[in-house]
């Protein structure tokens, strides 16, 4: 399943950029293509968004589409999916998926749950953009990974782009879609480079993982800044251990095909989520490879992530809890 | 520790004091931002040290305050020891918060500072609820919130104040309009001329003072402050004020001109206050001088202190979750640094 569609009219050209670049490419292509598309949160204007990802889109699109708001996430989110409903296709940003605590209500009891209340006579194209991930010193409430509750809750599409590529990709996906889609962008990795595809309609679709490198012994599978340190791991460790790196981009729907191919190869299985554990992301991993490949399985899957704190101020305390790369290594020296 | 009474003269002087030790602090903590040396945000109160300590002075000293993100001057307004404020900056173990909150978190619950708040408009509910402790135990502290311009566009804030109002609280909402939220403007975030004008809906008496005049800052919340005490519930005030940094250290500030600046600079308010006392004869020039000296040494030895200070075991990084012990932080905490599975 982990095919990248590459349809479109134009060259087969790439181009390498960051992911802060390419998040901004599928948000220039998807305003160009379509006059629904609009961009709506506080300061994505002139200010250019609170890492830079709307950049200078309000010069060509204008304040109407690249709508800075008052500070009222609720009522913004909210007014998204009345837009939505009515023939609109937002593009939300909220700064810190930790301020998505003032406007959970608009995404939960309206965004999930409209369309099936309607009897399927609404559809609910939104898409919402927010950043997550500790690793900046910003403390307890600018640094969670909550993409779980989301992925969890009915209703919601999730992704969590690792790549520039899967960036750009999954996000003109998300924008297309006629569902709400959450994308979960790691604060940490915006600058991050690889190649991107420059055709205006190349999409990544949503409920796809991607083998990121072959392997034998074990695999990870990684979300977001997890997915590149586990790559330099694996790196590190050829010769030694061979590791299968898998990027799970689509937290919801899930890909759990690649997966259970996997874990059938390997036998082996890490999941590395910068989300808490309990009832985490890694959870739903592990039970989806367990349903499905549990005789294959050789010995106890291993969770990388936060121990069920928040993300803490000192730098001290904030390196403690962050899930790395060596995490990883000492996960797989578990098991391998 | 000198009372903040600004009607005696001794008053005046500390009131003076605690402005030049915000703009002080906070001027410090631009230097160390822009070295790299502190971790994080940070927001800064210079320009806006009239409104918080104009409304500490009016304050009895276990009245309640909630603050902001931009809440150094709001900490040392209140009382607050520059020493472990900074230690917080720093991350280091003896901080207010132990290092765990750092600049937008600082909070000493027992001096009524119930936390600097990183979550724009998250204040004024808890200082409702401050006042509704106040109000089931029969106290007579009162609880004021300090909050943005930009707030007032926030759901919490007008549920909050709706609550207060309603069940006759004793609070007093305080909007710092500083002229922007983030980068933007106040006017492109309200429809009201003054955001006072709000109180209106919640029926409380609502008023817009000259937030670089300490006296008239002083003066409203005093009276706010006796009518709430007095069980005439919450009023809403607005004091008209101005960062003179950008909204974080590193804002590019593409909004504004330095003429802009220039403008609200030329109205210092901690110049005109010291103007006064110089003019009624409460401190003289050479005094003034001196204190101020006296600060910029005591912030200098503050950064001192915090760059000694250790930091905080990263074993703390578990810790402090809640009052009971739950087995999974632990058990996750060790299990993931792990070197071999019991299982195997
Ligand atoms: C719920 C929420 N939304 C957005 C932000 C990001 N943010 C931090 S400060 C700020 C501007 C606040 O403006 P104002 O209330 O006027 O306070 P000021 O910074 O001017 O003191 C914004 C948008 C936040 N911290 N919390
Ligand atoms: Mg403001």
């Amino acid at each position: 399943m982990s095919t990248e569609t590459s349809s479109g009219t134009g060259p087969d050209q790439t181009k390498e950029m960051t992911i802060r670049e390419a998040i901004r490419l599928a948000l220039r292509e998807e305003l160009e293509r379509d006059d629904d598309v609009f961009v709506m949160g506080e300061d994505v204007g002139k200010f250019g968004g609170v890492y830079e990802v709307t950049g200078d889109l309000v010069e060509q699109f204008g304040e109407e589409r690249v709508r800075d708001t008052p500070i009222s996430e609720a009522g913004f989110m909210g007014a998204a999916v009345g837009a939505a409903a009515t023939g609109t296709r937002p593009v939300v940003e909220i700064m810190f998926s930790d301020f998505i605590g003032v406007c959970s209500e608009q995404i939960i009891n309206q965004m999930a749950k409209n369309r099936y209340m309607f009897g399927g006579k609404t559809e609910m194209p939104v898409t919402v953009r927010t950043t997550e991930g500790g690793g900046s010193g910003a403390a307890s409430q600018h640094s969670g990974t909550i993409h779980t509750w989301f992925a969890h809750f009915p209703g919601v599409m999730a992704v969590a782009p690792a790549t520039p590529a899967s960036a750009k990709g999954l996000l003109k996906s998300a924008i297309r879609s006629d569902d709400p889609v959450i994308v979960f962008e790691n604060k940490q990795i915006y600058e991050q480079k690889g190649e991107v595809p420059l055709d205006d309609d190349f999409t990544i679709p949503i409920g796809t993982a991607s083998v990121e490198r072959e392997g034998e012994d074990v695999t990870v599978v990684a979300t977001q800044r997890m997915v590149g340190e586990s790559l330099e791991l694996a790196e590190e460790l050829a010769g030694q251990t061979s590791v299968e790196v898998i990027d799970l981009r689509s937290l919801y729907p899930m890909d759990t095909e690649t997966l259970v191919e996997s874990v059938k190869k390997t036998g082996r299985l890490v999941i590395a989520d910068e989300s808490p554990l309990s009832y985490g992301t890694h959870a739903e991993v592990a039970t989806r490879v367990m349903e499905n490949a549990f005789y294959s399985l050789d010995a106890p899957i291993q969770r990388v992530g936060v121990a069920d704190v928040h993300i803490p101020f000192s730098p001290a305390l904030e390196e403690e809890v962050l899930p790395h790369g060596s995490d990883v290594e000492a996960a797989i020296n578990r098991i391998v | 520790m000198v009372v903040l009474d600004i009607e005696t003269e001794d008053g005046q002087r500390e009131a003076l004091r605690r402005m030049l030790t915000i703009r002080a602090f906070d001027t410090k903590a631009a230097d160390l931002f822009s070295d790299g040396e502190l971790p994080g945000f940070v927001h800064l109160y210079v320009g806006e040290e009239a409104v918080g300590v104009g409304a500490c002075s009016a304050l009895e000293s276990d009245d309640y305050i909630t603050s902001t993100h931009r809440g150094h001057g709001h900490c040392i307004a209140k009382g607050l020891d520059p020493d472990l404020m900074m230690a917080e900056l720093f991350g280091k173990a003896n901080g207010y918060c132990n290092g765990k909150g750092g600049s937008m978190h600082i909070a000493d619950v027992d001096a009524g500072m119930l936390g600097a708040n990183g979550i724009v408009g998250a204040g004024p509910p808890l200082a409702t609820g401050a006042a509704l402790t106040s109000h089931l135990k029969g106290e007579d502290t009162v609880a004021l919130a300090f909050f943005g311009d930009g707030a007032v566009a926030q759901g919490q804030v007008h549920e909050a104040i709706n609550l207060a109002a309603t069940w006759n609280l004793p609070a007093v909402f305080l909007v710092e309009n500083n002229q922007y939220g983030e980068a933007t403007p106040v006017e492109k975030q309200h429809n009201v001329q003054n955001l006072s004008e709000t109180a209106e809906a919640y029926n409380i008496p609502g008023f817009t003072v000259d937030g670089m005049d300490i006296t008239a800052v002083y003066e409203a919340v005093k009276e706010a402050r006796k009518r709430a005490a007095d069980g005439e519930g919450p009023t809403f005030i607005e004091a008209e004020t101005y960062r003179y940094h950008g909204h974080f250290e590193g804002d590019q500030q593409p909004y504004r001109t330095e003429e802009d600046v220039a403008i609200w600079k030329d109205r210092d308010a901690i110049e005109s206050f010291k103007r006064r006392l110089v003019d009624a004869g409460t401190i003289t020039e050479d005094e003034f001088d001196e204190m101020k000296a006296e600060i910029d040494q005591q912030i200098e030895d503050a950064v001192g202190k915090a760059k000694d200070a250790a930091y905080p075991d990263p074993s703390e990084a578990y810790e402090d979750m809640f009052n009971a012990a739950v087995p999974e932080i632990s058990d996750f905490s060790s299990g993931m640094r792990a070197d071999g599975g019991e299982d195997r």
